[in-house]
């Protein structure tokens, strides 16, 4: 029972990873391998910022703006000026900018773990002698669930959402009928930075702690949850957050820690062979 | 070049270097050597990603493979080169593995899963840390080497042989009919298929090809240090190799000795910078960033790498029409 809701916190922070993944996925065609090193450094910031004036809830927030600038610089300096010709390039320089990142981080920071204080108490509580869940993972749920939520929002009701999906869909005809086509893309990597610090901000404390590739792991669980999902399904990248965390969790518990890469390696091989397009893919023709 | 002449030239290129570690003191011999190991593994990559398209973030997994076959072989008695047909078989059997997964997936699917390969391997080691010793590693005890030769020269020749096989069998390859699939294969898939090339096929020899070359890097890594651990392959060594192959000049052997170079000198130099400041965080830190940089600019700026910046040549990729639809750098390829 505790692992379940472990689990759920966990896939709670891989989903809002997984749906990082997918938003710059679906409007260039791009998996941002930098994802996983650019939440590290927001969450760096944010962790020096609570460091320094004893709130955590102005570091939270530094983070998150540090994500929706490091986003939108990401894109502006070097994402934009990749070759689309082949899905390789653009692979190649997210991981160019994952050594920037950590080397940068290395020099400034050190390379030894620093804590990684919680805002809430992780102990959990218990129900008739069951431990359930802590105040920590209620905040885990309440974060994402709110991300998701607006995200659905911005996406569906909104005119800016609207416009995002045009550019994303058809570049051309929605720059042709007056849409900022590269103004959206540089909005979309900044959501998306953003998202994907908060999902930083959620998961160092229950890991080690800040560390320069702290989050490689936790880029691959949630690569992982975006192919479980489909890499073009906001829905299914959530779903397929909560699975791997749920696995991961049932695993480390049953199996022991060391055991949860190789399990998420198994499930990521398992979904690609059986269902390249994801769990919750719609069909799709496969291009050339 | 012709085929005849570039093997020439991998086989003076050899010997230049065998007669460099007559000369040269240990350290430097030894960083010969490490370039050595590295050429093998490049070498094995930049077929993979630069003919074939396939772009791997696991190849230091590999490397570990080679680099465990070989220490749990030497230290059950096994003489080296049995040792190194161990490396070899076990890499060609778990390349063979991923390659048949791998022939299935494109672009960043092959790239994540692969990563996730790279990720996964301090989680091997220490789940059966009775085989593998979890984090501490092995160490692989070496017989000395015969006669008056020192050690690292011992090491530097063992390296520099291997890499020599590697160049010289990946030439030949790569020459003859087998590079003109793989290059038909990464240009146009539905193309090459209607041509009479096994596509699936194609890609499943260039993963196990490649492998087998990276496992056969990893074993000269277990002889170099004399010591095998998780930590010396790390996630960022499978970064490097990418980077150095792509910064070398993808698709080409003169590409992935350059790469191989950088490897070594990058790091080498970063060191020597940080030598006179008392900057402990730098050390390390900084190759890494100085690679990132060198990848991202030469990814935007110059996607042919060093071995197309040749100024009285006419880059090697616009030779004649016939190469041309062949040996294109990536990023100039049509789109599908």
């Amino acid at each position: 029972m505790f692992l379940t809701f472990d689990g759920l916190s966990r896939g709670a922070v891989y989903a809002a990873f997984a749906l990082a993944l997918v938003l710059i996925w679906r409007a260039t065609r791009i998996v941002n391998f930098a994802q996983g090193a650019m939440a590290v450094a927001t969450a760096y910031a944010g962790f020096e910022v609570s460091a320094a004036t004893g709130s955590y809830w102005l570091g939270f927030a530094v983070a998150i703006a540090a994500g929706l600038i490091l986003g939108a610089v990401t894109e502006r300096v070097v994402m934009r000026f990749v070759d689309h010709s082949s899905p390789l390039n653009g692979v190649v320089v997210a991981l160019g900018l994952v050594l920037v990142i950590q080397g940068g981080l290395g020099m400034i920071f050190g390379s030894e773990f620093r804590p990684a204080e919680a805002p809430f108490s992780r102990d959990a509580f218990t129900v008739g002698g069951v431990a359930l869940l802590s105040r920590f993972d209620l905040f885990v749920f309440a974060a994402v669930g709110i991300v998701v939520v607006l995200l659905a929002l911005l996406f569906t009701r909104t005119h800016t959402g609207l416009r995002m999906r045009a550019a994303a869909f058809a570049p051309d005809v929605s720059r042709l009928l007056g849409v900022n086509v590269s103004g959206m893309l540089t909005l979309g990597w900044a959501l998306a930075a953003a998202v994907g610090s908060l999902a930083g901000m959620l998961v160092l404390p229950t890991e080690l702690g800040l560390h320069p590739n702290a989050m490689d792991i936790v880029f691959v669980s949630s690569f992982t949850a975006a192919v479980v999902g489909g890499l073009d399904s906001a829905i299914g990248s959530v779903l397929g957050g909560l699975i791997v965390g749920l696995l991961l969790s049932y695993v480390s518990g049953y199996l022991g820690a060391t055991v949860a890469p190789i399990a998420v390696l198994i499930l990521l091989v398992v979904v690609l062979l059986g269902r390249p397009g994801g769990l919750f893919s719609r069909s799709a023709a496969r291009t050339v | 070049m012709s085929g005849k002449m570039k093997i020439a030239t991998i086989v003076a290129g050899v010997a230049v270097v065998v007669v460099l570690t007559l000369v040269f003191p240990p350290f430097r011999t030894y960083q010969l050597a490490t370039v050595g190991a590295y050429l093998c593994v490049t070498a094995g990559l930049t077929v993979l990603t630069g003919l074939n398209g396939q772009l791997s973030l696991g190849h230091g997994a590999l490397m570990a493979t080679g680099a465990y076959t070989l220490a749990l072989s030497v230290n059950a008695g096994w003489p080296l080169t049995a040792a190194f047909a161990a490396a070899l078989v076990v890499t060609t059997v778990i390349g063979g593995v991923v390659g048949l997964a791998a022939a299935r997936l494109r672009g960043p699917y092959l790239a994540g899963l692969t990563l996730a390969v790279a990720v996964v391997v301090p989680a091997i080691t220490s789940t059966f840390d009775g085989t593998f010793n979890s984090d501490q590693g092995l160490s692989v005890a070496l017989e000395p080497p015969p006669g008056t030769v020192t050690v690292e020269q011992w090491q530097a020749w063992l390296a520099w042989g291997a890499a020599l096989i590697v160049l010289v069998l990946l030439q030949l390859l790569i020459g003859g009919r087998f590079g003109r699939e793989l290059k038909a294969v990464r240009d146009d898939e539905t193309a090459a298929r209607l041509a009479g090339v096994g596509v699936a096929r194609t890609q499943v020899l260039a993963f196990v090809v490649s492998a087998a070359c990276a496992g056969i890097g990893g074993a000269l890594f277990a002889v170099l240090a004399q010591s095998v651990s998780p930590g010396a392959f790390p996630l960022s060594l499978s970064l490097f190799l990418v980077m150095a192959i792509v910064i070398g000049g993808l698709g080409s052997l003169a590409g992935a000795a350059w790469g191989a170079v950088l490897l070594v000198a990058l790091p080498a130099l970063a060191h020597t910078v940080t030598e006179g400041i008392d900057a402990q965080r730098l050390e390390g830190n900084l190759p890494l960033a100085l690679f990132g940089v060198t990848l991202i600019v030469v990814m935007l700026a110059a996607p042919g790498g060093i071995a197309a910046l040749r100024p009285f040549k006419r880059s090697p990729f616009k030779r004649s029409p016939f190469t041309k639809a062949g040996l294109r750098p990536l990023r100039k390829r049509s789109k599908a």
